[in-house]
């Protein structure tokens, strides 16, 4: 084994790298936060039965659980781009990772929800709550504590699966990479980085939301 | 004043209530007394409306509660209820417990409803509380916590539902002095319970029930010292050996 390592030009497109994972970093904060939006919304109209919208929940939840995330990111680029839709690489894969992480938080609110008992509700209707200030003010605090932990893990997912965003030309970190290692041809170097740069973001990642769960989370549940 | 008016209701092919009728006064105290499965919690979720019911009528104030065009949650702002399973708000402090539905349901502001709130807590006894989370509390003091929260909301009536079963014997007794008090207090309630010398103590009016069927219904002296009914007999045979 008599590779030699030359990492000076990865040192010099350090910027674009940082770039890259900037824009990964962004593309998985928001697929989560517009997720977990829709996730919420599917979930109770999962759970109370809610037609038509309980079946798109369900047929949601069904496509984005049992199909790869790498095929909706097709979909979303060149699926609808075939149809005559035509979406930039950075929404295709926001789109599809929106699709993947919305069915998977359905899954785990709906645990969530249904975690919380009944007489919570009762005892918020008791004091004349309508329905919304139920959820807002009693249910949805203690469901987003209870499952936290497997959201975060929804988080780190989304972030290392936004890599497909290689696929169709996107510029976050493994699209960067790519790029940049095909002009000079340091592939090891240049994916050595990139790993150490996924790891650091998903440690900060987990890292901040540690730390706010100690600020939004008081007393015990 | 609630009236209750041949009051009907089923879960599937299980009648639980059977006709039932009554009235409870304003400052009046009943208490319904009874075996499980008599019905008697199921006509408490009825009356605010927690519960639908088949025929009949509930009539609170004039208002007619399983109207479709009545506003039940409005309706129930006049009718704090406790449960049998304490229901604090894990998440909130006590205080913030009380404070809540004074503050996002009658739109109080926030000094205002903590105001409330801080003096519904010190009427419980748990003045020294306000910062601490219910679930560090003992059962008691987390059912004087519903009572209290319930209280700030101003409410006309107030329901318990079997308020000191699930609590340890030795926890009971600060849970029903506080009732005492309310009685005190002139509130008017309805409590469902199997503590059947309390019922006596403080009740104008005890109502037995058995298999949705009112049996027995009275002063606390016609129902419990001097029961007409063979049923009423056994039962209060039963639970005060």
């Amino acid at each position: 084994m008599n590779y030699e390592f030359h990492w000076n030009t990865v040192f010099q497109h350090m910027p674009e790298m940082l770039m890259g994972a900037f824009v990964t970093l962004h593309v998985s904060v928001l697929s989560m936060l517009i997720g977990i939006v829709l996730a919420v919304l599917l979930a109770i109209v999962k759970m109370n039965n809610i037609k038509p919208f309980s079946y798109l929940a369900t047929t949601w939840v069904e496509i984005a659980r049992n199909t790869p995330a790498l095929f909706q990111i097709y979909m979303a680029y060149f699926g609808l781009g075939a149809l005559g839709i035509h979406l930039s690489p950075y929404i295709a894969v926001l789109s599809a990772l929106v699709f993947v992480n919305t069915g998977y938080l359905v899954e785990t609110f709906r645990g969530g929800f249904q975690s919380i008992p009944a007489t919570q509700y009762h005892a918020s209707k008791s004091l004349g709550m309508n329905s919304f200030q139920v959820y807002r003010y009693v249910i949805l605090p203690q469901m987003f504590r209870r499952i936290y932990h497997p959201m975060t893990n929804q988080f780190v997912w989304s972030i290392l699966m936004s890599s497909l965003g290689i696929l169709v030309g996107m510029n976050e970190l493994s699209g960067e990479t790519q790029r940049l290692q095909s002009l000079s041809f340091r592939t090891l170097e240049y994916f050595i980085v990139a790993a150490c740069l996924y790891y650091l973001i998903t440690k900060l990642v987990l890292f901040s939301a540690g730390l706010a769960s100690k600020k939004l989370f008081k007393g015990e549940i | 004043m609630i009236s209750i008016q041949n009051v009907r209701k089923s879960f599937g092919d299980l009648e639980v209530l059977k006709g039932i009728s009554l009235d409870v006064n304003k400052g009046e105290v009943l208490s319904i007394i009874g075996g499980s499965g008599s019905g008697k919690s199921t006509l408490l979720y009825c009356i605010n409306a927690i519960e639908t019911i088949q025929s009949g009528k509930i009539i609170v104030d004039d208002i007619d509660v399983h109207n479709p065009s009545t506003n039940q949650d409005k309706l129930r702002q006049k009718l704090g209820m406790v449960f049998q399973q304490w229901n604090s708000f894990p998440h909130l402090t006590v205080l913030e417990n009380a404070a809540l539905a004074p503050r996002i349901v009658k739109g109080l502001s926030k000094d205002e409803a903590l105001s409330i709130a801080e003096k519904e807590l010190i009427h419980v006894g748990l003045g020294d509380k306000f910062d601490m989370y219910p679930t560090k509390m003992s059962g008691g003091q987390q059912q004087r916590l519903a009572i209290a929260r319930a209280l700030a909301m101003k409410p006309d009536y107030m329901l318990f539902d079997e308020i000191t079963s699930a609590l340890d014997p030795e926890l009971v007794g600060e849970v029903l002095d506080t009732l005492r008090m309310l009685r005190e207090d002139g509130m008017t309630m309805i409590c469902v319970t199997h503590e059947i010398a309390f019922a006596r103590d403080v009740s104008d009016n005890v109502a037995f029930f058995n298999q949705g069927v009112i049996e027995e219904m009275g002063t606390p002296d016609q129902v419990i010292n001097n029961p007409q009914k063979e049923t009423t007999r056994k039962f209060l045979s039963k639970v005060l050996s």
